[in-house]
């Protein structure tokens, strides 16, 4: 482990490790007496996470931009009540409480779907899409219910403009109006709440992971904080904050480019 | 107007979030779930640590909502469950106010070096996920409700922090203040007569949300069994504990987790309706 060298010396040589990639051996396998690299323990489940993460995403951004652009066509009508109250009584929920609940419903009453979601390291964990449903929904409850309240405040701000108001005037059909008029520039202020989803997705998938028993990134990291694994816990985090902060640049981009708005600004 | 008539509207004014049907509705919901948790403990049946039953068996007359994985009643469980999650995540959001409110007015405040570097402090706690920084805090310093508590402030000061500085640099300029301090005022008397009183519309607007949102991770970090330890009775960590008895006795679940459900719901619909109330249009999201 490298004990007789001075702190700095082995925090430069992890950190040095860290940016080519080598996350270190786990205390874990020194526990048993040999070297275990932490990388090779969990590049399975870092895909696994991946393909959590980007099915919810596939699901929820489609989805509250549909709910989000409805609820704000009927601002303050029934509908539109219908979808905040909900949406806002979802963001209250823990993943945890979600998760337990349909857990509760969909595995003890219906019977139709398993309440664990345990899959081998060498399987494609979407050749299993039954061990998939019930993480993906908890997943997608916070992170739609705050991504439609944002689309909804963003779009009702647009739909009042001048320009929305002229497009309609010229006879554009309404479909045309909101999709791609309006549309654009509702998501202007949409650059926090990506990366706030991206908060949530983390935090999420360490919660659904760990509710279902699903062998991702998350679940690891919640056994190594368990274990007191100190040295897989920092790298795993390293790692996570990583991907963080990556993602937010990449949604910041996605951003910039849908929004031609952003474009000019400096 | 009489005086009492002017206090009378003075109250009705500041009470009008509960006018609202979600206010209304979150206000007697969170009364119910605080009334639970605080009066409960009194009227448990039976003591919540002491197995007296069949582990998972189904409600009897002698408990109404069945036995938990040892046996234990789970209505007295449940009844004592409410305490902790409720200290702690006030107690958290308390201290995340105190030193996030702190941390921004003086930013607000100083027009000097000290607010940038207060700011990019805090940019740079924000730009971690909230879960994985409680997560690492744990694994230093080990499970304990000091460190729960200390994680989820630490997380939630900054996001305070950030809304009273952009709250005093508006009330800092206008003339109140500059009279204040041409009359020679120390700045510590400055921010506390003259600023304080003004920004508390922002703060009160965005209580509901910060509780609920500590709610929420000490909840959580309770849930993976990383906070409270068994046998403590912690609605969370009751849903943690009995996962596996979900199918023989599915109300030590549900029970405990629609109360939970119930009070984060309600605490934020409350918070809501007192932002609307307070004329602040908030999106409802949490960070």
């Amino acid at each position: 482990m490298g004990l007789d060298r001075s702190a700095t010396e082995r925090y430069f040589d992890w950190l040095g490790g860290l940016v080519r990639g080598d996350l270190g051996n786990s205390a874990a396998g020194y526990a048993q007496g040999g070297e275990l690299p932490i990388w090779n323990d969990v590049k399975w489940k870092i895909r696994n996470s991946l393909v959590l993460a980007g099915i919810t995403t596939l699901v929820m951004v489609p989805l509250a931009l549909l709910l989000g652009v409805v609820s704000a066509l009927r601002a303050g009508r029934p509908t539109d009540h219908a979808i905040s109250v909900g949406s806002l009584a979802v963001i209250s929920l823990p993943e945890f409480v979600i998760g337990s609940l349909l857990i509760l419903v969909f595995f003890a009453w219906l019977d139709v779907l398993p309440p664990v979601s345990l899959i081998a390291p060498d399987v494609n964990p979407l050749s299993e899409p039954s061990k998939l449903v019930l993480p993906v929904l908890t997943l997608l409850g916070v992170t739609t219910a705050a991504s439609i309240r944002m689309v909804r405040a963003g779009m009702v701000e647009v739909l009042g403009t001048g320009y929305v108001q002229m497009a309609r005037l010229n006879g554009f059909r309404e479909r045309l109006v909101v999709w791609r008029y309006a549309i654009r520039n509702a998501l202007a202020p949409s650059v926090q709440v990506f990366t706030q989803n991206i908060q949530f997705l983390i935090g999420g998938i360490i919660v659904t992971e760990f509710l279902f028993s699903y062998p991702g990134l998350g679940k690891e990291l919640v056994d190594a904080v368990n274990i007191r694994d100190v040295r897989e816990v920092q790298s795993l985090a390293m790692f996570i904050a990583a991907v963080y902060i990556f993602l937010n640049l990449v949604a910041d981009l996605i951003v910039v480019l849908l929004v031609p708005k952003l474009r000019t600004s400096a | 107007m009489s005086a009492a008539a002017h206090a009378a509207e003075s109250l009705r004014e500041r009470f009008r979030f509960l006018g609202t049907a979600t206010g209304a509705i979150g206000f007697f919901l969170l009364l119910l779930v605080l009334a639970i948790a605080a009066l409960g403990p009194f009227f448990a049946p039976h003591s919540p640590t002491e197995p007296i039953g069949v582990p998972f068996e189904r409600p009897s007359a002698e408990a109404p909502l069945g036995y938990d994985v040892l046996g234990r009643d789970v209505l007295s469980r449940v009844l004592w469950g409410g305490r902790s999650v409720l200290a702690l995540a006030g107690l958290a959001t308390l201290l995340a106010y105190a030193a996030g409110g702190l941390a921004g007015l003086v930013a607000g405040y100083s027009r000097s070096l000290v607010d940038p570097i207060i700011m990019r402090g805090a940019d740079v706690l924000i730009s971690f996920p909230a879960l994985l920084f409680i997560l690492v805090l744990i694994t230093g310093a080990g499970t304990s409700k000091a460190a729960l508590v200390a994680g989820v402030a630490i997380v939630q000061a900054p996001l305070v922090a950030r809304i009273l500085r952009t709250a005093t640099l508006e009330q800092s300029v206008r003339g109140f203040v500059e009279a204040a301090v041409a009359r020679g005022e120390g700045t510590f008397a400055v921010l506390r007569r003259e600023i304080l009183p003004n920004v508390v519309s922002p703060i009160a607007a965005d209580f509901g949300l910060r509780f609920t949102y500590s709610v929420i991770l000490v909840a959580s970090v309770n849930f993976f069994g990383l906070g409270l330890q068994p046998p403590d009775a912690d609605w969370a960590l009751i849903i943690s504990e009995n996962r596996d008895g979900l199918t023989l006795n599915p109300w030590v679940i549900l029970v405990p987790a629609g109360l939970i459900a119930t009070l984060t719901i309600s605490l934020n619909l409350l918070g809501d309706s007192v932002a609307r109330a307070l004329g602040r249009s908030r999106a409802g999201v949490l960070a």
